[in-house]
């Protein structure tokens, strides 16, 4: 019978303890982002699709059009094309195209590229009701960057 | 032909009762969302208009353009009674309230029976609903409220009969008027002799939670469980008025808390903090609204109760203690006289 009023008591006090805490949670600054308005930055791991590396000294990308990133991607994904032009040293990369619908974001491309022309972006907004949206040109997009 | 009864006078009381009833019903469900958004550290509605001040207008604008579905197999009559049952009795309720000592539509000697009368139609709307929806969900969720319902009215009633013994009325207006003066001398507090106030409140406001199917017992449309419990067919209006019925329950459980303990339109200071002219109203609407956000601070909070403990908490605790609370305070009464 005792063990009755006081887990009664005992009950109640918890319950008290409860709505306070609630009370004061209600009282504090919300926590959460609100997205479409604000954002946050992406970690500095975070793989969005890959994108071409700009070159701080020449102003351009740094690729060489070897294929090599083309012949490891196991998706085949991704379509280089480098050619001869007069005067210049090496191929030209011409196209650099990306089909980020079959892309799985292993990195093969990035590891195996020998001048670290390419690396993840920072992308992520990439919400669209078509599959050719995602069919990227990079270098384009490198020189959108610019 | 004279009925004794002002006609304007009428037509005022009614259209604001029914926008009182309406408005509360609305502008709760933007209070519930923005104290539960808060107390989770979100920040809830804010999109439309001024701290989404205008939500409960679009959501209503939303429900009333949306279809009527009737389901295959439902009882048709029963099905479009029970939301009108759930929210017409909730608005007849407000015709006995005293919000002041002059603000009342029908200042009536049996206004506590009369809320009660029309408060149990509250539970044969859900019972309706659950039933005529031909789901499963909904038959359980009717069931369990139920049981819910006849296990609390119980000691609700009895609770309610301590009160009436102290103030010797069921016209609320007196039942008030006997609590006049300041906060101590509420029937929630000890200090006028009579030393059960408190339990007899708690008890009230336990009983009023669960009567009105409020976390931690809504039981009825436990949304993890049965989906949305007896309103789980309904669409449109329909469970408007669902929603709103529940949402004016919920202001009639606060304002008859108000009125049975916490004296009504009365200041708790009346020497400091005078009470003039429609004052009352505001001490009234003050009280109330306190009321209603420990509802949803409740809501909240605690976890939903199992059918079990619900019904224990009614039979092995409320209902020896307030039928002992009954006995002690006519006792109290008694040898107080």
């Amino acid at each position: 019978m005792a063990g009755y009023f006081t887990n009664i008591l005992s009950g109640t006090k918890s319950l008290l303890v409860g709505l306070s805490i609630t009370q004061k949670e209600f009282f504090k600054k919300p926590v959460t982002l609100q997205y479409p308005w604000e954002s946050l930055e992406m970690t500095p791991l975070y793989r969005g699709h890959i994108q071409l590396v700009k070159d701080e000294e020449s102003d351009t990308h740094r690729c060489i059009s070897c294929g090599m990133c083309q012949r490891s991607c196991p998706s085949n994904c991704i379509t280089v094309k480098g050619e001869k032009q007069e005067g210049v040293k090496g191929k030209v990369l011409v196209k650099y195209d990306l089909d980020f619908t079959k892309c799985s974001l292993c990195g093969q491309c990035i590891n195996s590229c020998p001048t670290t022309a390419i690396e993840f972006s920072k992308e992520y907004n990439l919400a669209s009701t078509r599959k050719e949206d995602y069919h990227y040109d990079l270098l384009k997009r490198l020189k959108e960057q610019k | 032909m004279d009925l004794g009864i002002n006609v304007v006078e009428m037509v005022i009381y009614l259209v604001g009762i029914i926008a009182f009833a309406a408005g509360n019903a609305a502008y709760l469900v933007w209070v519930e969302r923005k104290g539960a958004a808060h107390i989770q550290r979100r920040t809830g509605p804010k999109e439309v208009g001024p701290f989404g001040l205008l939500q409960p207008l679009a959501d209503g604008a939303k429900l009333m353009s949306k279809q009527i579905i009737f389901p295959d197999g439902v009882d048709k009559p029963l099905f479009m009674i029970a939301p009108l049952l759930a929210m017409v009795p909730a608005v007849m309720i407000f015709v006995t309230i005293p919000f002041s000592e002059t603000i009342v539509a029908r200042d009536i000697n049996i206004g506590l029976l009369m809320i009660f009368a029309f408060a149990s139609v509250n539970i044969l709307a859900l019972l309706l609903g659950g039933w005529a929806s031909r789901n499963k969900y909904a038959v359980i969720s009717a069931a369990r409220g139920v049981s819910q319902n006849v296990a609390y009215e119980i000691p609700m009633l009895v609770i309610t009969i301590t009160v009436v013994l102290i103030s010797g009325s069921m016209n609320l207006k007196e039942i008030v008027a006997t609590q006049a003066g300041p906060f101590w001398n509420w029937n929630w507090l000890p200090l006028n002799g009579n030393f059960l106030g408190p339990i007899t409140f708690i008890m009230f406001y336990i009983c009023s939670l669960a009567e009105t199917n409020r976390a931690p017992f809504d039981l009825g449309e436990a949304e993890s469980e049965l989906i949305a419990g007896f309103h789980t067919e309904y669409a449109s209006m329909g469970f408007g008025l669902f929603f709103m019925g529940e949402y004016a329950n919920i202001v009639i459980g606060a304002a008859l808390t108000t009125i049975l303990f916490l004296g009504g339109w009365y200041s708790p200071f009346p020497d400091t903090v005078p009470y003039i002219g429609q004052a009352g109203l505001w001490w009234f609407l003050i009280k109330m609204y306190l009321l209603i956000w420990l509802v949803v601070l409740i809501r909240w909070t605690y976890p939903r109760v199992t059918l079990w403990s619900l019904l224990n908490l009614s039979w092995k605790i409320l209902i020896p203690f307030s039928l002992l609370n009954l006995l002690a305070s006519a006792g109290l009464v008694k040898f107080l006289a």
